[in-house]
C-alpha cells in the first residue's frame, strides 16, 4: 500500500473512532463555532463605531478573516499528531513510530484527523461566502486557482508552523507555549489587512513567518484592489508557494530533530 | 557469520547537571555542566538465527539501551552492529521491515480501535500481502486464542489479553527477529504462562530467534538457553543459565513462616538474609547440605505453617556479579 | 537574617525552574498585546471623534487584560472535571461540610496563583520595558491619580470573588450534565465577550451598552480597567462596588440553591 493510500486509511480509522462519540463531537464543533464566531462579531463591533479601518470596509476584512479561519481550521485538524507531540514522546510513544517501516510524517499525520475544527471551517467558510457575494469581484478562472492555492499554500504554512512546534520538543521535551504566539497569534494578527501593522511586525509576517502570504496578499490580487504595501502584482500571484516552500524547510528541520532523538533519546 | 553481531558497541548520553546552590542555580541559567554517563561501554555478542538469548540486568545497566539500538531507534557512538547483514540506524525503514518489537509497558495497537481492525492497519504499514497476512493472522489467533477478543476495543482488554494481542500483532509481517522488552511485566500468573509457552513455540517450531529482555527469573529460566547479563553497560556474563549460576553461586533460599511470634532458628549451615514478622530467610550452600536434609532438621525443631526454597533473586546473583566485577 | 536568605534563596531557585515557561508566557501575551494594540490604535486614527477611549486608555486595558487573563472565569475547575469524570464526585457531595464554601475557596487559589505569577513580570514589561525599545506610545500608563489606583485594587478584590462566584455556577454546570462540553462552552462565550476580553466594551455600539453595563461580566475586568486608566472617575467607586458585590450575593445565592439541589438529587438516586 502506498504512502497516500495508507494516510486515507489512517483517517478513515481517526474519524470513525470520532464519530462513536456522535452527541460529543456535535456538541464540540457548535462551541467551535461558537467561540470563534465572537472574534468576527469584535470585528463587526469596530467597523459599527469606527465606520472604516485605514480605508479598508468590513467585506474585505471579512474576506481576510473567512479565508485565514479556514485554513486555520484545516491546517490544525491535520497536524494534531505534530501538535500533541509533546506528550507522544514524553509518553515514550514515539519509539514505536520508529520500529514500524514509514516514515515518522507520515504515520504522525495518521495520528487525528480532528473532525470538531469543522465548527470553525464552517464560521469562517460563512463569512467568506457573505464577504466575497457583497465585494464587486470579476471572478476569472485564474482567480479561483489563486483562491485555491492560497488555501493550499496556507494550509502548509501553517502546518510548518506546527511541525517546528513539535521539532523543538526534540530538545525541550516540552511543548513551548511560545509557538502559540505564531499559530493562534499569527492567525489572530491574520485577520486584520497586514497593512494596518507596524513595519517590523509586518516583515516578520513576510519574511520569516510568512503568513501575509497566506491570505494577505492573495486576497489583494483577488479583490483587485490596491495595496497599501505597493508589493508587485506577481509577488501577490505567487505568494502561495511561500506556504509550500515554508513546510518544506520546516520538514527539512524536523529531519534534523529526529536525527537528534536518535542520537541522545532523551 | 551470526544473524545479529555486537561489536564494542558504546553509547554516552550527557546529561544536564543541576548545580547546588543559589549561585550554582543562576550559573546553570547562563551553562550547563553536562556529565557523561556511558549506557554501554563496550558490548560485544554473536547470535546465530534461531537462538533465544535472555538479556538481563538490572534497572539503568544497559539493557534497554541495547534494545533500542538493535531496533533502530538509537543510534550508538561507537562500535558495529549487523542485523541480518543491515546497520540498524542506516536505514531504518529497510531494517525495521524485518524485525518484531513488542514493549512490555505500552501498547501497539490503537486504543479505541477493534484488535483486528489494529491487526489490518499493521498489515497496510508493513506492507503485508494479502495472503500471507490471512495466513500468519489464523495460525497467530489460533497459537494465542484471540478468537474472543478480536472484535473488542483495545482500551477493554485486560493487561494479560492485550499482551497477547501484541505479540500477535508483531508478528504479523513475519519477521525472523523479535525483540521482546519485559513482555510479562505486570501480567497475572496464568498470562504469564500463556506468553512463555506461546514464546516458546515460537522459538522451537518457527525458528524465530528472540532476544528477551527482563526482571522475572522463571521467564528466564523457562525460556532461555543462553543468558547475557548487563552491568554498567559492560557485559557480565555470557553462558547458559546453569553456567551462570554455577559462576556466581550455589546457594539457594529457604524462606520459613514460623508459627511461634519470635522463634529464631538457630543451625550451623544457613546464614540469616533477613526476617520479617515470623517470615524468616536463609540462605544454604546445596553441596554442604541437601534441601530435604535441612528441611527435615528445621521441621523437627519448630513449629512451622509454610516453607519454600528458591533460587536466589536476580538481583542477587548481579550484585554478586558486581562485587565480583569490581573485586 | 539567615534565615531570611534561605527563604528568600528558595524562592528564588523555584522561580528560576518555571523560568522557561514564564518567558515564553510573557512572550505568547506581550505578542497578542501588540496585535491588539496595533488593530485599536488603527482603527482610533481611522476615525478618532468616534472613539470613547483615549489611545493610552486602550493601551491600559489591553495590557491589563493581558497581566490579569487568568483571574476571568474561562473554565471549570479541573479537579471537579475529573471527580465528574470519575465518578468520585459522589463521595464529595455525600460529605458533611459546606461544599459550596470549600469548591469557593478553591476557586480562588485556581483564579489568583497562576494571575499573581504572570502579572508582575508581564506588568514590569508593558510599564517598563516598552518605553525602553521605542514603544512609549503604547506603554501601560500608571493610574493617573492615587485615587485611580486604590479604587483599581478594590474593585479587583470584588472582580475575583465575582469571577470565582461564576466559576462555581460553571463547575455545577459541569456536575448537572455531567460533561465538559455544552453549558460550559456557552458560559464561556459569554464571558468573553462580555467582560472585554474580544474588544473593550465601551466599543461595543452605543445602544448595547446599558446591556454589557448591567451583566456580570463588566465587573470581572471592564469596569475595573477602566477605573484604572481614568475612563471610569474614581469618584465612581462605590457604584462599581455596588454592581460587584450585588451579582456576588445573587450568583452565590444561586449557586448554593443549584447545589443543593444538585446534592438532594445525587442523595435520592444514590450517587
Amino acid at each position: 500500500m502506498n504512502a497516500i493510500a495508507l494516510y486515507f486509511r489512517y483517517i478513515g480509522l481517526s474519524l470513525r473512532g470520532q464519530i462513536q462519540y456522535r452527541a460529543s463531537f456535535i456538541m464540540q464543533s457548535l462551541g467551535h463555532l461558537l467561540v470563534t464566531a465572537i472574534e468576527f462579531l469584535g470585528i463587526w463591533a469596530l467597523f459599527h463605531r469606527f465606520g472604516n479601518l485605514r480605508g479598508w470596509k468590513l467585506a474585505e476584512v471579512g474576506m481576510l478573516y473567512g479565508l485565514i479561519s479556514m485554513i486555520f481550521a484545516t491546517a490544525d485538524a491535520l497536524a494534531k499528531g505534530f501538535d500533541m507531540f509533546g506528550d507522544i514522546v514524553k509518553a515514550g510513544d514515539f519509539d514505536r513510530l520508529l520500529v514500524r517501516p514509514r516514515s515518522t510524517v507520515l504515520q504522525l499525520l495518521g495520528q487525528e484527523l480532528t473532525l470538531k475544527r469543522v465548527g470553525r471551517f464552517l464560521q469562517g467558510l460563512i463569512v467568506f461566502v457573505w464577504a466575497i457575494v457583497s465585494l464587486p469581484i470579476d471572478w476569472t478562472f485564474a482567480k479561483v486557482s489563486l483562491l485555491l492555492a492560497a488555501f493550499v499554500g496556507g494550509v502548509c504554512l501553517f502546518m510548518g508552523i506546527v511541525v517546528i512546534q513539535a521539532t523543538i520538543t526534540f530538545w525541550t521535551t516540552e511543548t513551548l507555549e511560545m509557538m502559540n504566539a505564531f499559530t493562534y497569534g499569527g492567525e489572530a494578527a491574520s485577520e486584520y489587512p497586514l497593512a494596518i501593522y507596524r513595519g517590523w511586525f509586518r516583515k516578520f509576517f513576510l519574511l520569516i513567518v510568512p503568513l501575509g502570504c497566506a491570505n494577505y496578499l492573495p486576497a489583494i490580487a483577488i479583490m483587485g484592489r490596491p495595496d497599501p504595501l505597493h508589493t508587485p502584482q506577481v509577488v501577490q500571484w505567487l505568494s502561495p508557494l511561500a506556504g509550500v516552500v515554508f513546510l518544506t524547510i520546516a520538514l527539512q528541520f524536523w529531519k534534523i530533530g529526529v536525527r537528534h532523538y536518535t542520537s541522545t533519546g532523551s | 557469520m551470526g544473524q545479529i553481531v555486537v561489536e564494542n558497541l558504546a553509547k554516552a548520553f550527557h546529561i544536564a547537571e543541576r548545580q547546588a546552590g543559589l549561585l550554582g542555580a543562576i550559573r546553570g541559567v547562563v551553562a550547563r555542566k553536562h556529565r557523561e554517563v556511558r549506557a554501554l561501554d563496550g558490548v560485544s555478542f554473536s547470535l546465530e538465527a534461531g537462538e533465544l538469548v535472555g538479556y538481563i540486568g538490572p534497572n539503568g545497566a544497559g539493557k534497554s539501551t541495547t534494545v533500542k539500538i538493535l531496533s533502530g531507534i538509537l543510534v550508538p557512538s561507537a562500535g558495529r552492529c549487523e542485523v541480518i547483514g543491515r546497520t540498524p540506524w542506516k536505514n531504518r525503514i529497510e531494517h525495521v521491515a524485518h524485525i518484531g518489537v513488542v514493549f512490555g509497558q505500552r501498547t501497539q495497537l490503537w486504543w479505541d480501535l477493534p484488535v483486528i481492525e489494529s491487526f489490518e492497519l499493521l498489515r497496510d504499514i508493513y506492507r503485508v500481502p494479502q495472503s500471507d497476512y490471512i495466513k500468519h493472522r489464523d495460525e497467530l489467533i489460533a497459537l494465542l486464542d484471540l478468537e474472543k477478543l478480536l472484535d473488542s476495543p483495545v482500551r477493554q482488554l485486560s493487561l494479560g489479553q492485550r499482551m497477547r494481542c501484541d505479540l500477535a500483532a508483531s508478528l504479523l509481517h513475519a519477521p525472523p527477529i523479535l525483540f521482546l522488552d519485559e513482555p510479562t511485566i505486570g501480567l497475572d500468573a496464568v498470562s504469564k504462562l500463556a506468553v512463555r509457552d506461546f514464546v516458546k513455540r515460537l522459538n522451537r517450531e518457527r525458528g524465530v530467534t528472540v532476544i528477551l529482555t527482563t526482571h522475572d527469573m522463571d521467564d528466564i529460566e523457562a525460556l532461555c538457553t543462553r543468558v547475557i547479563v548487563i552491568g554498567d553497560g559492560k557485559i557480565l556474563s555470557d553462558g547458559t543459565l546453569a553456567d551462570l549460576r554455577n559462576r556466581v553461586t550455589r546457594e539457594r533460599w529457604l524462606t520459613v513462616d514460623l508459627a511461634e511470634a519470635n522463634g529464631a532458628i538457630d543451625d550451623p549451615d544457613v546464614t540469616l538474609i533477613r526476617r520479617e514478622g515470623q517470615r524468616v530467610c536463609m540462605s544454604f550452600d546445596p553441596q554442604r547440605i541437601s534441601p530435604a536434609a535441612l528441611i527435615g532438621r528445621i521441621t523437627q525443631k519448630h513449629a512451622v505453617h509454610d516453607l519454600f526454597v528458591e533460587n536466589p533473586p536476580i538481583e542477587t546473583i548481579i550484585a554478586k556479579l558486581y562485587a565480583e566485577g569490581r573485586g | 537574617m539567615r534565615r531570611y536568605w534561605a527563604v528568600i534563596s528558595t524562592r528564588f531557585r523555584m522561580l528560576l525552574q518555571y523560568r522557561a515557561a514564564a518567558v515564553a508566557g510573557i512572550f505568547t501575551q506581550s505578542f497578542w498585546g501588540f496585535v491588539r494594540i496595533m488593530v485599536l490604535e488603527a482603527f482610533y486614527r481611522s476615525n478618532t471623534g468616534a472613539s470613547p477611549m483615549n489611545l493610552p486608555e486602550m493601551a491600559a486595558y489591553v495590557w491589563l487584560g493581558q497581566a490579569l487573563l487568568a483571574i476571568l472565569p474561562w473554565n471549570a475547575d479541573p479537579e471537579v472535571r475529573s471527580m465528574v469524570r470519575t465518578g468520585s464526585v459522589a463521595y464529595e457531595l455525600a460529605r458533611p461540610i459546606d461544599l459550596y464554601g470549600m469548591w469557593y475557596a478553591r476557586s480562588i487559589a485556581i483564579r489568583t496563583a497562576p494571575t499573581l505569577l504572570r502579572c508582575i513580570p508581564m506588568t514590569i514589561f508593558a510599564m517598563f520595558v516598552l518605553p525602553l525599545i521605542g514603544l512609549g506610545e503604547w506603554r501601560l500608563i500608571p493610574p493617573p491619580s492615587v485615587a485611580c489606583g486604590l479604587a483599581f485594587a478594590i474593585v479587583v478584590v470584588g472582580a475575583i470573588a465575582l469571577s470565582c462566584a461564576f466559576t462555581m455556577l460553571v463547575n455545577l454546570a459541569v456536575l448537572w450534565t455531567m460533561s465538559v462540553d455544552g453549558l460550559t462552552v456557552i458560559a464561556v462565550t459569554l464571558v468573553i465577550v462580555g467582560s472585554g476580553m474580544v474588544i473593550p466594551l465601551p466599543l461595543f455600539p452605543a445602544w448595547s451598552q446599558w446591556i454589557f453595563r448591567s451583566l456580570p461580566f463588566a465587573g470581572m475586568v471592564d469596569l475595573p480597567f477602566r477605573l484604572y486608566s481614568g475612563n471610569i472617575p474614581a469618584r465612581d467607586l462605590v457604584w462599581l462596588m455596588l454592581h460587584q458585590w450585588i451579582w456576588v450575593a445573587m450568583l452565590v445565592l444561586l449557586g448554593r440553591w443549584w447545589l443543593s439541589h444538585l446534592t438532594q438529587r445525587m442523595v435520592v438516586q444514590g450517587g
